[in-house]
């Protein structure tokens, strides 16, 4: 570790290699974790969509079966959403939030490693089901009857119980995200002193709480329907199929925002970084992300505009979407006015988060259209709809991940990504995707419908098609740069090594070291304003540009010296108590995840149940009772 | 976004574009580069028979102007927000050499509240005329001369009864996957799903409407001009229903008020009963064995009288009965082009490799049918022989 010799930093020897990474309890180590498995199964989830893509390369191809390319599909979207989108915002928020707001760690270290491990195990289950007869095929909103249809064939049961063991690992990171906002923030760090990425980040935590309830019930539902003939979904019996479609979407709608708000933090942390300038109306961008947050939940129906409701209510949901496109508009503005007059430099991290904003642009713009009633009956469920869905999804909220990688992957390396791979990565990206998604709208507005695996000739899909598909593999080619810049920079350790703060950054992230040490800061800062790392390093002259402040050496300086002189001077803390290492939240996880594998197989299933709990139980013990942090 | 509209404006752009480029220098080693990207471009830009971007009806045409503002607003977003975007990119990039510090701007409430209204008026231009034209595009249509039709969605075809009318037996007219009706006709559909829920989508007549089982939706279907008998218009369901959603179609064949009258005179005349010692007596001896298990039949026997073969089934949502069965209706099989819910030309050689291997031509799962439970999802193996194949088909020919 890098730790500095000053300050005493306690915690248990613990041990080294796989296990310490099996029973780490460190944000910064839990985020690493995130974002590994999230690249596997974007790996994992880009090859099922080129394998979708290649079987609509032209009319009546048999590349995949029907039956094949519906697994395909519905793993596709259940993959991208849940096991890389979220987990690479949670891979961001569990190593930045912390020390973006001065904290040594979050609030409930033990819960992290536990949330972490039960979405590590979810995935596992949800991916098992292709060894074990097939996986899900009923799409990744799983609409009833169709996902209560045939109880015989356990593909949904995983897709229930896979979902619903990520539901809870999200609601305890969230939980764990919020306490950590609301109770660790370093002195002087008021709410809106936090920057932007902490304050989505909390938004998105809130965004989860209060939405996943609503499909854990749903699910549970479901999974009583198809394993003890519950009826809830059953029209027949008096069940109502469409009340699965409004439980799922008021979850379904806000878990947009959990995708893309975060992506929005980075970048505004990218913009006003590489234009040195503030962020244009900081408090207009955070409480439109906030804004977007709670009007986010009284848009749901707006994807049922074809389902049957009355004209009322979808006048009242169309009217609501449109709303929510101003505080959207208002990002856009405030990141128009943060490069604007700017000094902008074009790195990798800057050209993502540029065309983050023209992609998501196209994407929001496309998403109005679908507010207009009329117009959406036809435009739902056609491939216009899937080009939307990804221009937000991956021209959007990707392409800010991506800039975030190419951002702090000093932070977490010391190493900077090679700029010249990044550059043809980037580009290699923005057509590819465009290729691909770009044709969608047409073959959409033409009148082809989504999760189809075939379609005739004659209809005139056939060269857009091609197009796409063309485009996919594009894109599999830019993110082989990426994986290969990756690879170069950090494993073959050929990267340009650089200091603690190599963009001139403005964050508290910027002052700690590359990587950072476990503690995070000798001395926990004492923040004075927003962006307060800038403004140790600059001030303003009479016009209001930056002029250096000459006594700071660029990356070389600690909060610690820079309050030195100052009336906060204070000496390193001492005795910090890291938690201690711990295998009890892995130990628990593993007991709900068996339990839920348990839980698919009825009512041999039982039997692992009574395992499952029998494990969780322990873990749970061992976790309450075992002491924080071991005696030195 | 849709760059071309339709084939008229799409292909005089890139002519115009051409005939100015030959007059280049290097007009010719330019032409060459760019035709095939030009054909390839021209090629695509046909909006095809199942666009919406086509209307050929007054409801989708209302759909479709609605689009229009939208698009066209949009656009004009687009390439205001793209402009300041690349105008900053480009004004404001890193100059090498320049040591000056930009102006550090920490926003400006005008400049927000601008944006706010900008985006609100907006807005207000597009939600109005949304309301309006959601509000009319649900109005039930009344009058004598509105044409009710109830559809059934099953996994994975159709099923259409034509309740307005009765033929000679007294029973309406039950037909599957290839929808009639006369032009300028106003069309009320009721609809519901025997199995999950579907959504009817023909989108030049109309948008889409989901199919819920348990419940009722309507959708209101008008259609300017007569089809050709070989070029009906095309939909299928767009709500993804299973294993073969893909192959879930429907024609809609568009006839003069006298043509229409014309074919329900033919669909609701009787196909004939083959008599005990004609040569189709074999064949109808194996079909009302193993097919009329799931497909109903109203024939018409020597004496003149109807009697219907196959399953009854009713299907229940809200206080309508919809008439149905497990397959579709064959009674007038050969009066359709297509089978297979519109995914397979009707001739003999195809209706030959169905019966043999009906998974053949179409992905299905018979294998979880269950009569009893009123699930049905496909047709299965009929375990006959070559011979027996080709004697029920010289029958089903007979059924027109």
């Amino acid at each position: 570790m890098t730790t500095t010799a000053e300050p005493q930093v306690f915690r248990s020897p613990g041990s080294r290699g796989l296990w310490a990474w099996v029973t780490t309890v460190d944000h910064k180590r839990i985020g690493l974790l995130y974002a590994v498995s999230a690249a596997v199964f974007f790996l994992i989830g880009g090859i099922e969509a080129l394998l979708v893509r290649t079987q609509l390369f032209g009319p009546n191809l048999e590349v995949l079966s029907a039956e094949a390319y519906n697994q395909l599909f519905t793993m596709h979207g259940l993959t991208m959403v849940f096991l890389v989108v979220m987990p690479i915002a949670a891979a961001f928020t569990n190593y930045f939030l912390p020390i973006m707001i001065g904290a040594r760690d979050v609030a409930f270290p033990r819960l992290n490693s536990f949330s972490y491990w039960l979405f590590f195990f979810g995935g596992l289950l949800i991916y098992s089901s292709f060894l074990l007869g097939g996986a899900p095929d009923g799409a990744w909103v799983g609409y009833a009857p169709l996902s209560t249809q045939l109880t015989e064939v356990v593909r949904m049961d995983f897709w229930t119980i896979g979902l619903a063991l990520l539901g809870v690992s999200s609601l305890g990171a969230s939980a764990n995200f919020i306490a950590t906002t609301f109770t660790m923030r370093a002195p002087g760090m008021s709410m809106l002193r936090m920057p932007v990425f902490a304050w989505m980040s909390l938004v998105v935590a809130f965004l989860l709480i209060f939405s996943l309830p609503s499909v854990t019930i749903g699910l549970f539902q479901l999974f009583l329907d198809r394993n003890f003939g519950a009826l809830f979904y059953a029209s027949a019996a008096g069940g109502d199929p469409l009340l699965w479609q409004h439980l799922f979407w008021i979850f379904g709608h806000p878990e947009v925002y959990v995708l893309i708000l975060p992506a929005m933090g980075i970048v505004s942390e990218v913009l006003p970084t590489f234009a040195r300038k503030p962020l244009f109306g900081y408090p207009f961008v955070v409480f439109s992300g906030a804004a977007i947050g709670f009007i986010g939940f009284g848009v749901w129906s707006h994807h049922m505009f074809t389902s049957g409701m009355g004209p009322i209510a979808e006048a009242g949901f169309g009217v609501a979407t449109m709303i929510i496109a101003v505080p959207t508009g208002v990002k856009i503005f405030n990141w128009l006015g943060t490069i604007w007059g700017g000094k902008i430099k074009y790195n990798t991290p800057m050209l993502f988060s540029l065309a983050f904003i023209a992609m998501f642009v196209i994407g929001g713009l496309s998403g109005v259209t679908h507010a207009v009633v009329p117009s959406d009956t036809q435009q739902h469920d056609s491939y216009y709809v899937v080009a939307h869905f990804h221009y937000v999804l991956f021209g959007g909220a990707v392409f800010g991940y991506v800039s975030g990688i190419y951002y702090w992957f000093p932070k977490w390396t010391g190493r900077k990504l090679n700029e010249a791979l990044g550059k043809v990565h980037f580009w290699l990206a923005l057509i590819g995707f465009n290729l691909t998604f770009g044709p969608m709208h047409i073959l959409g507005l033409n009148g082809m419908p989504r999760r189809t695996y075939r379609y005739p000739e004659g209809l005139g899909w056939a060269n857009w098609n091609a197009v796409a598909t063309i485009g996919a593999y594009v894109i599999l080619l830019a993110f082989l740069v990426f994986a290969w810049n990756i690879v170069r920079t950090h494993f073959l350790a050929k990267g340009e090594r650089v200091g603690n703060d190599p963009w001139d950054g403005r964050t508290l992230e910027w002052t700690t070291s590359s990587p950072p040490p476990v503690h995070n800061f000798d001395t926990i800062p004492v923040v004075h304003s927003l962006d307060d790392f800038w403004h140790q390093k600059y001030t303003e002259d009479d016009e209001g540009r930056a002029v250096r402040i000459p006594a700071v050496t660029e990356g070389a300086l600690t909060v610690d010296e820079e309050t030195g002189g100052g009336d906060e001077s204070h000496e390193p803390d001492e005795d910090m108590h890291m938690p201690s290492p711990s295998f009890y939240p892995v130990v628990s996880a593993f007991g709900f995840a068996i339990t839920g594998a348990g839980l698919i197989y009825l009512p041999w299933g039982f039997l692992g149940v009574g395992v499952g709990v029998a494990i969780a139980v322990w873990g749970l013990f061992g976790w309450s009772l075992e002491p924080v942090t071991k005696e030195h | 976004m849709p760059r071309n509209r339709t084939g008229d404006r799409a292909s005089e752009a890139p002519g115009a574009e051409l005939a100015a480029r030959t007059r280049n220098k290097n007009g010719r080693l330019r032409l060459l580069l760019t035709l095939p990207v030009l054909a390839f471009l021209a090629s695509c830009s046909g909006s095809g028979p199942q666009s919406a971007l086509e209307p050929k009806g007054p409801i989708a045409r209302d759909i479709d102007g609605l689009w229009d503002l939208v698009y066209w607003l949009a656009v004009a977003v687009f390439i205001m927000v793209t402009a300041l975007l690349v105008w900053a990119m480009w004004r404001y990039r890193e100059r090498p050499g320049d040591e000056t510090e930009p102006k550090q701007l920490h926003g400006s409430a005008a400049i927000e509240l601008g944006g706010v209204v900008f985006s609100v008026v907006l807005l207000a231009i597009i939600s109005v005329p949304t309301v309006r034209g959601l509000l009319d595009m649900r109005q039930v249509p009344e009058g004598d001369d509105v044409i009710q039709i109830q559809v059934t969605g099953h996994q994975w075809w159709w099923e259409f009864e034509y309740v307005d009318e009765t033929g000679p037996d007294g029973a309406t007219l039950i037909t599957a996957n290839e929808l009639h009706i006369p032009e300028d006709a106003t069309v009320y559909l009721t609809m519901t799903s025997a199995d999950v829920i579907h959504s009817f989508w023909i989108p030049a007549v109309n948008g889409k409407r989901d199919v819920v089982p348990g419940q009722v939706t309507n959708l209101t279907i008008i259609a300017d001009d007569p089809t050709s008998p070989d070029e009906p218009l095309p939909g299928q369901c767009a709500e993804f229903c299973g294993l073969a959603h893909a192959d879930m179609r429907i024609k809609l064949h568009v006839h003069t008020d006298a043509d229409y009258a014309a074919w329900l005179d033919e669909q609701f005349q009787p196909s004939q009963l083959p008599a005990e010692e004609s040569e189709l007596a074999a064949g109808w001896s194996t079909f009302n064995t193993v097919c009329t298990t799931c497909h109903q039949v109203s024939l018409e026997d020597v004496e003149g009288e109807v009697v219907t073969y196959g399953p009854e089934r009713h299907i229940a949502a809200a206080d309508i009965q919809f008439r149905s069965s497990f397959g579709p209706n064959l009674t007038h099989l050969f009066s359709r082009g297509t089978f297979g819910a519109g995914t397979v030309e009707l001739t003999e050689s195809h209706l030959a490799e169905w019966i043999g291997d009906p998974q053949s031509l179409k992905p299905m799962n018979p294998d979880e049918n269950d009569l009893a439970a009123g699930r049905v999802l496909g047709m299965p193996d009929t375990g006959l022989n070559a011979d027996e194949i080709s004697e029920v088909i010289e029958l089903l020919k007979t059924w027109r």
